[in-house]
């Protein structure tokens, strides 16, 4: 490797310097750098979850999951996540088709989707605190609101970004910086339906099973 | 020469324009349906399971929609994420594997720490602890 | 009356005129000094008109140079308040024993303690080595900014704002009196019922959101923005170990923001994470930080072996031994360090098994760690080393870094951590390898790479003066520490009844005081040489005969870095393009695209620390308020798509030339 250093006799003088280049295209890391944020969120969920894993059987004596949560109206829950999912993947089939109209119709059709989850989670918290179960009842509460509403919050600030992003696409229509915001929240919006996954089979249907 | 072409080639080079802004191909109707169509599957069987009781053994019923919840979650990540192996020049793919070793450890690090603290330390049983609460 | 008291609430909160603590003498005086010195710098300012160019050329400026040099400043202003508190504890120490209760009452020497730690860790060390990290990567793959210039920009005045609460708190209020990492059941809030943990909770989440965004920037910055030929092979050491410390902070900081979210909502809403009823447990706290607390200790120490890798191959005038081994060792780090958490509190009691598991994985990580310090000893080896400033940091870390790394290994021992646990040896320990390594790495950086930044050489004779004070310092203020935590003395104690102790304490008080002379002289070797800086000037941009790009270019660097992007064929691309008579191409310029100034990330740091501070002292109008503007202020911001603009190419022609002249003067 040492005699790398120099250049074999009467080989060309190797280039140094790029003397025709364009310029460095730092847009190029967005979506690189938007995954990598995800990941950390990714981390914060993990964490939640581990405090939910280690605590979420320290009932103290008050109501246990059994007796608080209510399947069918997470079923429910879940099927608005799971549309809200594909009816952004029609957006981004849409935007691919660079057609603005459609692409702002299935974004509204997603934030409805998104809306209703969150209402229903909304009601379901509302719901346990009638029962008594308030995040201050145990550290199992704690954990579980912790968890879910973290979850409930991400999808509140992704419906605030979704409406931002209708704006924006309608004033300056698809172009590129609006096609690559579209594409980060479409993974932001997806990465979500990932983590709910994870609590309506750790938290919900486990919790149910006891 | 030839050497100096093919580092040119490599990857620095390679990532300063023909990735930035074809990554993250977004799919077509047809792969955001079958994604649709095996989530809606793999989340209907783990609440059927769960609600109608099928299978007795609640450890097995545990396990399984545990397996379904992780199969679903690849579906997710595969369909709607679009991740694969080689999509910004398998960095993307990088990072999420080594997220997923550090959720891993922490998820059963802590379940493993905190089981053995729990036990060494003998904590009040339930009863204990109805007790007292009240 | 009532209804008075009540608008007084709804108004300020918490907040009463009593919480300024006007009464204690050694505020008074601390305020008096901050006041004054405060006063005397915005004089300055006005006299010499520097507001304008400061908004425009410094807050403002997403130039990831600038950024890195202010994050270097706030980190070494910073060290003057955390070493301020040093002192004050070693003093009080030295002197509490028997019935002398010395100046410190323990509810003040509780915060100082707790101030230093966190201070130091979060304050310092990050912002060094976030500094370093962004001064010097970009340089050296060729590129001409980070990956997102305005996240850049924003990241540092978040950290900047978390600092700022806390020496909010010094005058206003206290500070936490919970240990650097605020353990419960005592941060929480039955114990702590005041503002200090608040303070110390909103510093530092407020601070993570800026150290977490700067980790993914330049995550981004180093896999997409490499320069040409450049593969991961070629990177130069440094960049490799910023890598693997962002890689860190991005996979720890969100852990610590979610743990102390949840410390935050047992305090704030009463739930029951961490706390002794209701089937909380405060272990999982200590479990839950940890997981981020040891990968933060290879946050702070991996940029620092990349500064002494970088400065070793330089001054032995030799590339760099076993680059590749470099590199593994890296990467192993960076994995190993999750797997390691559970050694800062083997005695928690979970048993033999779990024990025995985390004090090999522990005595495993210091298998690359070792293997590292063989690279550098082997580079020296047969090298034609010059003994400059940086080169004697290397030395002196070397050294003492074996030292703390072996009193590690011991501590990584289960049975021999139940002995020594929470003593005086483990403060010895951390600060061994936190000074000698982490301190010591800035440093070296700071006298390495200042040159490059101002054009101008640090003066010498000072840097050595003040080199022989810190390392003698160092030795005589915490060698002590190792024999009284052999003989059982436990941290953070505000005084001791055993009179036989106390010879100990002066000894390492009389070190405190030589590291005090150490910094009085790094205060002096600045101004000596700003006041010598034309004699100290350097025109080549390449005063240390450098081997990576960061030397090829001037010094300061233009705004743009490099006029062309230079095509990299070895890991010592700048070595090699001196060997292989590169020529500077002087004609052809383009014009070239870079980012615009912008405010947003200095409002939106601004409005974050209103909401600090609303959220600390229970303001709630004036939370939602500030709550409510960050968004507004960031989605405006997503509203502005004119963000980039172009140096025009006679520009970059002027600039260029009078580069040329002044090679041609060096």
């Amino acid at each position: 490797m040492m005699h790398a250093e120099t250049a074999p006799p009467g080989a060309a003088a190797p280039v140094f310097y790029q003397t025709d280049e364009e310029g460095h295209h730092s847009e190029g890391s967005t979506m690189l750098g938007f995954w990598l944020y995800l990941m950390s969120d990714c981390l914060i969920f993990a964490t939640l979850f581990a405090t939910y894993g280690v605590l979420g059987r320290s009932y103290a004596a008050g109501p246990t999951p059994k007796e608080l949560f209510d399947l069918p109206g997470i079923a429910v829950n879940t099927a608005m996540l799971l549309f809200s999912s594909i009816t952004y993947g029609f957006a981004m089939l849409e935007m691919d088709r660079d057609r603005v109209k459609q692409t702002q119709i299935w974004l509204a059709v997603t934030g409805l989707f998104g809306a209703a989850f969150v209402a229903l989670e909304i009601r379901e918290f509302v719901h346990l605190f009638h029962e008594g179960a308030p995040p201050w009842r145990s550290a199992f509460l704690s954990s579980f609101y912790t968890l879910v509403s973290t979850h409930g919050l991400h999808v509140s600030m992704g419906i605030l970004w979704l409406i931002v992003l209708m704006v924006q696409v309608g004033k300056r229509g698809l172009i590129v910086e609006n096609k690559r915001r579209l594409m980060c929240l479409s993974m932001f919006w997806h990465f979500l339906d990932l983590i709910w996954i994870g609590v309506f089979t750790v938290v919900y249907l486990m919790g149910v099973l006891e | 020469m030839s050497a100096d072409a093919r580092h040119l080639t490599g990857h620095g080079q390679d990532t300063h324009d023909s990735h930035a802004h074809s990554s993250g191909g977004h799919g077509t109707v047809q792969s955001y349906m079958t994604g649709f169509v095996l989530s809606v599957i793999l989340t209907v069987i783990p609440f059927w399971l769960v609600m109608g009781n099928v299978l007795d053994n609640s450890l097995v019923t545990t396990l399984v929609i545990l397996a379904l919840g992780g199969v679903q979650m690849v579906v997710h990540v595969v369909y709607f994420l679009h991740m694969n192996t080689k999509s910004e020049g398998g960095w993307t793919f990088l990072a999420l594997i080594f997220t997923i070793m550090v959720v891993v450890i922490m998820l059963a690090g802590s379940v493993w720490v905190m089981y053995h603290l729990n036990h060494n330390m003998m904590p009040m049983d339930a009863h204990d602890v109805m007790n007292n609460a009240r | 009356m009532f209804a008075n008291l009540d608008l007084q609430q709804l108004l300020f909160g918490r907040f009463t005129i009593e919480q300024i603590p006007y009464h204690e003498p050694i505020l008074q005086a601390t305020f008096a000094g901050v006041a004054v010195v405060g006063l005397a710098v915005l004089g300055v300012i006005t006299y010499y008109r520097f507001w304008g160019p400061m908004w425009r050329d410094w807050i403002t400026s997403i130039d990831h140079k600038k950024i890195g040099i202010m994050y270097c400043i706030f980190a070494a202003v910073m060290l003057l308040r955390g070493f301020a508190d040093a002192m004050l504890m070693r003093s009080q120490q030295a002197v509490a024993f028997g019935d002398e209760q010395g100046f410190l009452p323990p509810h003040h020497y509780d915060q100082i303690f707790t101030a230093h730690g966190m201070i130091m860790i979060f304050f310092v060390a990050m912002p060094f080595v976030t500094g370093m990290m962004n001064f010097a990567v970009p340089l050296q793959i060729g590129a001409r900014d980070v990956a997102f210039p305005f996240l850049n920009n924003f990241s540092f005045w978040m950290t900047v704002a978390g600092g700022m609460l806390v020496m909010v708190s010094l005058f206003v209020g206290e500070f936490s009196r919970a240990t650097w990492l605020a353990y419960p059941p005592l941060s929480g809030a039955a114990m702590s019922p005041g503002v200090g943990v608040d303070y110390y909770i909103w510093a530092l989440q407020i601070a993570g959101i800026g150290t977490l965004l700067s980790g993914i920037n330049l995550i981004a910055t180093i896999v997409k923005m490499r320069a040409p030929g450049m593969t991961m092979m070629k990177l130069p050491i440094f960049v490799w170990s910023s890598l693997c410390t962002n890689i860190l902070i991005v996979a720890a900081f969100p852990i610590l923001t979610a743990v102390l979210a949840m410390l935050s909502l047992d305090r704030y809403v009463g739930t029951h994470f961490f706390t002794n009823d209701l089937g909380g447990n405060a272990m999982l706290y200590f479990n839950l930080i940890w997981i981020w607390g040891h990968p933060e200790v290879y946050i702070l120490i991996l940029p620092a072996f990349g500064i002494f890798s970088e400065i070793t191959s330089t001054f032995c005038g030799k590339r760099l031994f076993g680059y590749t081994s470099m590199v593994y060792a890296l990467v192993v780090i960076t994995i190993l360090a999750y797997l390691v958490w559970l050694h800062h509190f083997f005695t928690m009691g979970s048993g033999a098994d779990v024990n025995s598991f985390f004090g090999i994985t522990t005595m495993i990580i210091s298998i690359p760690t070792g293997a590292k310090i063989f690279n550098w000893m082997f580079t020296m080896y047969r090298g034609r080393i010059r003994f400059e400033v940086p080169m004697l940091w290397v030395v002196a870390f070397i050294v003492t870094f074996v030292i703390g790394g072996m009193t590690g290994v011991l501590l990584a021992v289960p049975p021999a951590d139940f002995v020594l646990h929470n003593s005086l040896f483990l403060i010895a320990h951390f600060h061994n390898v936190i000074i000698g390594g982490v301190l010591f790495g800035m440093f070296a950086g700071v006298t390495f790479w200042f040159p490059k930044a101002f054009g101008f050489k640090l003066d010498e004779f000072w840097g050595k003066v003040a080199l022989v004070f810190w390392v003698t310092g160092f030795y005589v203020a915490f060698m002590p520490l190792y024999v009284l935590g052999l003989m059982g003395v436990t941290r953070r104690m505000q005084h001791f009844d055993d009179p036989s102790l106390q010879i100990w304490f002066v000894i390492a008080a009389i070190g405190a005081v030589l590291i005090a002379c150490g910094i009085a002289s790094q205060v002096v070797m600045f101004v000596v040489s700003i006041r010598n800086r034309d004699k100290l000037r350097d025109l080549t941009g390449d005063p240390w005969g450098g081997r990576t790009l960061e030397w090829s270019t001037s010094s300061p660097p233009p705004d743009y870095n490099f006029a062309f992007t230079p095509v990299v064929h070895d890991s010592d691309a700048w070595w090699d393009m001196k060997n292989r008579g590169f020529a500077r191409p002087m004609t052809g310029y383009k014009p070239i695209h870079m980012p615009k100034n912008t405010a947003a990330g200095a409002i939106l740091a601004g409005l974050n620390f209103v909401f600090g501070i609303a959220m600390i002292w229970y303001v709630w109008w004036l939370a939602a308020l500030s709550f409510v503007a960050i968004f507004v202020v960031a989605i405006a911001h997503t509203f502005n798509y004119n963000r980039d603009y172009y140096i025009p190419a006679d520009t970059v022609s002027r600039t260029e030339g009078q580069r040329t002249r002044e090679l041609e003067m060096a």
